[in-house]
């Protein structure tokens, strides 16, 4: 037995010598919730945040913008501009791999442009002025222009909604309306298909053969360095469990945590809350062109008297450290964000809006105002609009709904007496916000135009005038020139600014200030 | 009793056929468009129209009802609008953390209620007697939520013994699979928990007064055989349809629940699949669950065979 006892005891000591020996291959992994579930997985087909975040981990970009919002060169090398400003040269880095190995190619960029050019706005306009996308060779093409326009630079950097991402040839030849059904993208990580389980978890690894740029990662550009092995996104839907389970270390990071969560979260000694200024959302009341009462463009200004920004933040975010009231139809703070022409309005005068209603002949028809009530951050913003509007002389019809039935209620263009309607309220991430032709609501297209459909041709003129242009100074001027006119026709109301913080535990390092919140450069140390 | 059971068979083709024009209907008929949510914010009309066609929506009601309806019946319950996969392999990965929480749930419920409701019986008018009585009033009053959030922040944040949240397949290990179900099946077996002890104890109390019961005493049976082999199988029928009726009722119960403690299940996914007016997805987990309601119904109903010699079909 004694034997038996000491042969027992040796066993285990080499086996506990064997795995200490045993190199220790402990994997880092990123355990992070994001603000919705990965369900859809092309970033082309749609515009949905969660699928650009996806896409941002996976692909990569022919130009991206750093920390200041300054274009910078990502997949190419470099580019060139010709003397009259009407041909872009383009040249590949060296070494660019897809996920499969295969080098990235021309071929690919140009087949990734035309299928984004297809369904995003600013795409769409950039190609109005595009003559031909054509191969030099394998590492470099020319985008050759019927006249200047700044669009292209704009364009390729697109940081939000739809990214430019680039995608082999034989994916990106995918019809556009259709989803794509190959998710090899030559970005930092590669999305793990067979442990992709929508409603639990989305993985994804570290690309080996990626090649970061050298200099240091800067907003969405510079060198995008994985430091972890792996990134999984837990869906949890939960608020308060997501803050339970970074409070436990269950998780690492949360995208969005709720507001109203944020004093609990301050509290706990092993969470950071990390502000990043790049990343906020404008509040946007936008009416409905095509019908009483906001057919009628005084009626439609009577509003800008009617609302003031801080009731509708308070109601929603209710931290001040979080919010921010600011007129400028650009976003304050950025390339074209500004505040001329905005005295006046936004202050709740109820009397200035009550006498333009008596000037427009307003006959009290009611506003068929859509009050989304499932997504947190927009709840409460139509209760106060109606409050403010009817101060100011309005009748309003609040109608409840969930925001899946606001979307598709939102796209008929029917009377409200039919199923239509005549306003709601939404919020757009600043990215998407930043300059005439990118903000899809202040096009002005008629028929052409989101829902809402503002019609007018002298926005249209100037939204061309700004496309043309690859002046900034020239373009700022633009800018004031497209503010002022929307508030002239109203064709959106910008109701204030938040920020929305990232949560995360302190042994997580490297975020980035950057308006999408990317997840390269992070590392989770032990 | 064969032939009951083909009849009882049977009969469910007609059920199931109401279930799917109900359902299918009432997707179509609420104010909502899949297409409008798929396309996303800066989709025009134009695309969302394409999209619908793409999707088989702009077809006549009753075209779009004979096609699915005949790919269901060659087991083909069609693919996902959102997830990119087919309905089938959605439920497949999400049937196992279902059933995995709905048997936990179960034998932890009946486990526990039956011998309180039996103890409530024997020491009827008693301190325990109140006590089960008034848990059983706590645990159906409150809803299941509240429930799960308290647990959770005594036995997972404060106390640190369970996890917050999180599913853990069986075949990644055992334990996790047990320490992750623990909260959620506690949260959900409440319920049935009150449930059934009160039921127990009515029946027994019913049975405790029968003559039989006192020819057992007087046999000098011990109190546990009288209590568990003449009272309780006695009482067995009444108790056995609340365990059915608490089985179905699960399928609301488990909505909630994986919602709270993110378990990857059939609820969640049809929470999912609602509100993103996931139609194939919607059609085919509501199909799933009346069939599952109408089968437990017929197990029950064969169950009383067992218990009481005296039924017979």
């Amino acid at each position: 037995m004694h034997v038996l006892r000491k042969a027992i005891l040796a066993a285990a000591c080499t086996a506990g010598l064997a795995v200490a020996a045993t190199p220790g291959f402990a994997q880092t992994t990123l355990r992070a919730v994001m603000h919705s579930d990965l369900k859809i997985l092309d970033p082309i087909w749609t515009t949905a945040y969660i699928v650009r975040n996806h896409g941002y981990m996976i692909y990569d970009t022919l130009l991206a913008q750093d920390e200041k919002g300054e274009i910078k060169p990502q997949m190419v090398e470099k580019y060139e501009t010709s003397a009259d400003n009407k041909t872009y040269t383009f040249t590949l880095r060296e070494g660019l791999l897809w996920h499969d190995g295969k080098p990235v190619t021309s071929e690919d960029c140009i087949a990734s442009i035309k299928r984004w050019a297809v369904k995003d706005s600013l795409g769409q306009k950039m190609m109005t002025f595009v003559d031909s996308i054509d191969a030099v060779d394998a590492k470099s093409f020319t985008i050759k222009l019927k006249e200047p326009t700044g669009l292209v630079l704009l364009g390729l950097s697109k940081p939000s909604s739809n990214v430019p991402f680039m995608m082999p040839k034989r994916v990106a030849e995918t019809d556009p309306n259709k989803q794509i059904e190959d998710f090899t993208g030559s970005g930092p990580f590669v999305f793990v298909k067979d442990e992709w389980k929508p409603g639990d978890k989305t993985v994804y690894v570290k690309f080996d053969k990626y090649k970061p740029r050298s200099e240091p990662a800067s907003g969405l550009a510079g060198g995008k360095v994985v430091k972890v092995d792996r990134v999984e996104w837990r869906a949890i839907s939960d608020a308060q469990q997501a803050v339970n389970a970074l409070q436990k270390g269950e998780i690492d990071y949360i995208e969005q945590p709720s507001h109203d969560l944020l004093g609990t979260l301050k509290k706990d000694t092993n969470i950071a809350i990390v502000d990043v200024p790049q990343i906020k959302a404008q509040y946007v009341f936008r009416p409905n062109h095509l019908h009483k009462p906001f057919d009628n463009p005084k009626v439609r200004q009577a509003l800008w008297y009617a609302f003031n920004q801080e009731d509708f933040l308070m109601a929603t975010i209710g931290d001040e450290n979080y919010i921010k009231a600011c007129k400028a139809l650009f976003v304050c703070d950025t390339q074209f964000g500004t505040t001329k022409g905005t005295d006046g309005i936004l202050t709740s005068n109820a009397k200035k809006a009550q006498e333009l209603l008596k000037e427009a002949g307003y006959d009290g028809t009611p506003v068929l105002l859509m009050h989304s009530t499932d997504l947190k951050a927009l709840t409460n913003l139509a209760p106060v609009a109606k409050a403010l509007m009817e101060k100011a002389g309005f009748k309003v019809d609040m109608q409840s709904m969930d925001w899946q039935t606001l979307v598709s209620r939102r796209a008929k263009k029917d009377p409200p007496s039919a199923g239509g309607w005549n306003a709601f309220m939404t919020a757009w991430v600043v990215a998407d916000v930043m300059n005439p032709v990118s903000a899809a609501y202040v096009n002005s297209g008629c028929e052409k135009a989101s829902f809402g459909w503002p019609c007018d041709a002298e926005m249209e003129k100037l939204r061309d005038d700004f496309a043309r242009s690859s002046d900034l100074a020239k373009q700022k001027e633009i800018a004031e020139a497209v503010q002022k006119r929307n508030i002239e026709i109203t064709a959106m109301i910008p109701v204030g600014e938040y920020v929305q913080p990232i949560a995360i535990r302190k042994n997580v390092k490297g975020l980035l200030m950057a308006p999408v919140p990317v997840q390269w450069n992070i590392e989770v140390a032990k | 009793m064969y032939g009951y059971l083909f009849r009882r068979l049977l009969g469910t083709i007609p059920v199931m056929l109401v279930v799917a024009v109900f359902i299918f209907l009432m997707l179509r008929l609420t104010p909502s468009d899949p297409a409008a949510i798929i396309a996303g914010d800066n989709a025009t009309t134009e695309q969302v129209a394409k999209i619908r066609g793409q999707l088989g929506l702009d077809r006549p009601m009753i075209e779009q009802f004979f096609i699915w309806s005949g790919k269901v019946l060659t087991g083909d319950f069609g693919e996902s609008f959102f997830f990119k996969k087919t309905v089938a392999q959605l439920i497949g990965e999400r049937i196992e953390p279902t059933l995995s929480l709905s048997l936990f749930t179960i034998v932890l419920a009946v486990l526990i209620a039956v011998p309180l409701g039996v103890l409530a019986a024997h020491r009827q008018g008693s301190w325990i007697d109140r006590i089960v009585m008034g848990f059983s009033v706590l645990g159906f009053s409150m809803p299941s939520f509240v429930i799960g959030y308290l647990l959770i922040y005594l036995f997972a944040v404060w106390l640190d013994w369970l996890p917050v949240q999180g599913y853990q397949r069986i075949a990644e290990g055992v334990g996790g699979w047990v320490r992750g179900l623990i909260l959620p099946s506690l949260t959900l077996s409440i319920i049935f928990v009150a449930l059934i002890a009160r039921m127990t104890r009515t029946s027994m109390l019913e049975v405790l007064s029968e003559d039989y019961i006192r020819t057992a005493r007087a046999k000098g049976q011990s109190e546990r055989k009288v209590l568990f082999r003449h009272a309780l199988r006695n009482a067995a029928v009444p108790i056995i349809t609340v365990i059915g009726l608490g089985i179905a009722l699960l399928i609301g119960g488990v909505v909630v629940t994986e919602s709270v403690f993110t378990i990857p299940g059939l609820g969640r996914l049809t929470v999912d699949a609602v509100l993103a007016r996931d139609y194939p997805t919607i059609q085919a987990v509501i199909l799933l669950f009346s069939f599952v309601y109408v089968m437990i119904n017929l197990a029950v109903d064969m169950m009383y065979t067992l218990f009481d010699p005296r039924i017979r079909y």
